[in-house]
């Protein structure tokens, strides 16, 4: 894909999310930082990339290192991410169902 | 410039995935949708995990498939064993963390995103090849550099400012700011010369120049929150999240991987709404936040003596017998309340007024709480249905046909001066209209403190306000045994 492609796709990405935000409703707020922060772990992509480049030599045998520590840091916003937003949004009952 | 070629299932599932990361943010809606969202954001994650460790082609070229070689295992099993490591750290703190402790859990959480940026950035410099972002003369694509140091400085800012800010929210460190001189000239001189670094980065890819503009970006990241107070923090942490978020989209662009472009978009955008609708509830502009300093002058004007005026002390006996007397009543609960962990036991005491007939509703401030949408989370732990909680413009009309407003762990929020006092430092924040209401209840600790504004608050003073002088939990614990009788 060229730039201006990417480029397309990253602007009309951040008018879906101006609309889509704002339709979230305030009660939310707190869940929704949660799924947000878990979701920018998708940088596990770049993680994984890193990691799984065979490197004997010195900068890329240190940067598959990089690679993997930054995989457990994502896995960590990851599972904890969307563990923790479940929970919160457990809690959110109507009067209703009681 | 040659880019990993992807086949075009793997594009499909990581457009796949970015689509899911929409719904899942779309589910939030509504507390009835939000927990099918949540699962297509699980989806969309898991989507994009296999797919990038399925295409992944280890350099030197090979595949994993069909035959991995002893080496790919290898490496395949440490990357498993990296995930678990992650899972089995993020699932027991999910579980553990305490609902008043959430702020600082996001801004723990900010930091790792910041830092795994950090991470990937500088593992693309040292290892091009993998990325497919190396030039066959040798050198980085320079378009991909631009990215790049976008990406480091970005992450490296939300890594510092985030582990800042939990410090602050956590309480290892005083929520007061602290005030650097000629802050802003250290600040921008600081911005300008990782701007600069940047470009240069683009004709000289030498590592002093990725080192040093990590360096900095750390600094900044620490500058710009440091003088910021604990009142502002709400809009801290919706920066930082917005920050995470640009962070992972330059580095979607590095990678041109349209998941994380689209997440990063989304989130950007998210934390940058945040921001906005914080800086908005308390009417200042998002430039003064960040310039920081905010609660400062507060610390010096809580020493001034200020006038002595009459109020009235009620006692639990006293309230209890007014909240049974009354139609509807409306509970303002500030983060007074959480610090007391007094949300359930005025769960409890709603639930007995309601089955005496009256009618109880909560309203929330935006800012009330260390994060948006805080106090929301507080209530509904406390089994608070989610139709009794209401906005401030949903509730605000309702005041004048109140009989009580009951403020606890709140100030600033029910203060009238934000309306009439043009010197007021809270001049021109939305507040409750709680002097409408036939009678205030007001749950303080003492007469002496004030709230984060440090300002004075004529509620205090009105003839309709009884002041219940108590830690919130002990006196809303002894109005349930009133009524109970």
């Amino acid at each position: 894909m060229d730039f201006i492609s990417i480029l397309s796709i990253f602007v009309l990405a951040c008018f879906v999310g101006y609309y889509v935000v704002w339709s979230v409703t305030p009660a939310l707020h707190t869940p929704l930082m949660a799924v947000t922060n878990a979701i920018s772990s998708v940088i596990i992509v770049g993680a994984l990339v890193a990691a799984a480049a065979h490197g004997d030599l010195g900068r890329a045998l240190t940067s598959s290192w990089l690679g993997l520590a930054a995989v457990t840091l994502a896995s960590i916003n990851i599972f904890g991410g969307f563990a923790v937003t479940a929970r919160m949004l457990a809690m959110y009952k109507s009067k209703k169902k009681g | 410039m040659e880019h990993t070629v992807l086949p075009s299932w793997a594009l499909l599932a990581y457009l796949a995935s970015g689509v899911l990361f929409i719904l899942a943010l779309r589910g939030l809606s509504s507390p009835a949708t939000s927990r099918a969202g949540n699962r297509y954001g699980m989806v969309g994650m898991g989507i994009a995990v296999v797919t990038t460790l399925a295409t992944q082609a280890p350099v030197p070229p090979g595949d994993w498939w069909p035959r991995p070689t002893p080496a790919d295992l290898v490496i395949l099993a440490k990357i498993l064993a990296a995930i678990a490591l992650g899972a089995m750290i993020g699932l027991t703190t999910a579980r553990k963390i305490q609902m008043t402790a959430m702020p600082q859990l996001v801004a723990a959480f900010h930091s790792l995103v910041g830092l795994a940026a950090v991470l990937v950035g500088l593992a693309a410099y040292l290892n091009p090849a993998a990325f497919g972002i190396l030039l066959p003369s040798g050198a980085i694509d320079p378009d991909s550099r631009i990215e790049m140091g976008l990406g480091l400085a970005i992450g490296a800012i939300t890594f510092s400012g985030s582990v800042i800010a939990f410090l602050k929210l956590n309480g290892n460190m005083s929520g007061a700011p602290i005030l650097l001189p000629a802050r802003h000239l250290i600040n921008l001189g600081t911005v300008m010369a990782i701007l600069l670094l940047i470009a240069r980065f683009t004709q000289d890819e030498s590592t002093w120049v990725v080192a040093t503009i990590i360096v900095l970006s750390f600094a900044i990241g620490f500058l710009l929150i440091v003088p910021i107070g604990g009142a502002d923090m709400p809009v801290v942490v919706s920066m930082l999240n917005s920050y995470s978020g640009w962070a992972a989209a330059a580095m979607g662009f590095t990678l041109h991987n349209t998941a994380m472009i689209i997440t990063g978009a989304l989130v950007g955008s998210s934390g940058a709404i945040l921001s906005y609708i914080m800086c908005k509830a308390m009417n200042r502009s998002f430039i003064s936040v960040i310039a920081g300093g905010f609660g400062a002058e507060a610390g010096a004007g809580g020493g001034e003596a200020r006038e002595q005026r009459p109020w009235k002390r009620g006692s639990a006996e006293d309230a209890a017998f007014l909240l049974k007397e009354a139609e509807s009543v409306i509970i303002i609960p500030g983060y007074g309340m959480a610090v007391a962990q007094a949300q359930h036991v005025l769960r409890e005491m709603g639930e007995l007024l309601k089955a005496g007939g009256v009618t109880v509703k909560y309203a929330i401030h935006p800012v009330a709480g260390r994060m948006p949408g805080h106090m929301n989370v507080l209530l509904a732990e406390a089994n608070v249905p989610y139709d009794e909680v209401f906005e401030l413009e949903d509730i605000q009309g309702e005041f004048a046909q109140c009989d009580v407003a009951f403020v606890i762990g709140a100030n600033d929020v029910v203060n009238p001066a934000a309306k009439t006092d043009k010197s007021s430092p809270i001049y021109g924040m939305p507040v409750f209209d709680v002097e409408k209401a036939k009678t205030i209840m007001f749950i303080k600790r003492s007469m002496g403190g004030v709230g984060y504004a440090g300002v004075d608050n004529d509620v205090f003073y009105m003839d309709q306000t009884m002041m219940l002088l108590a830690d919130a939990k002990k006196m809303v614990e002894d109005i349930v045994k009133a009524l109970a009788h």
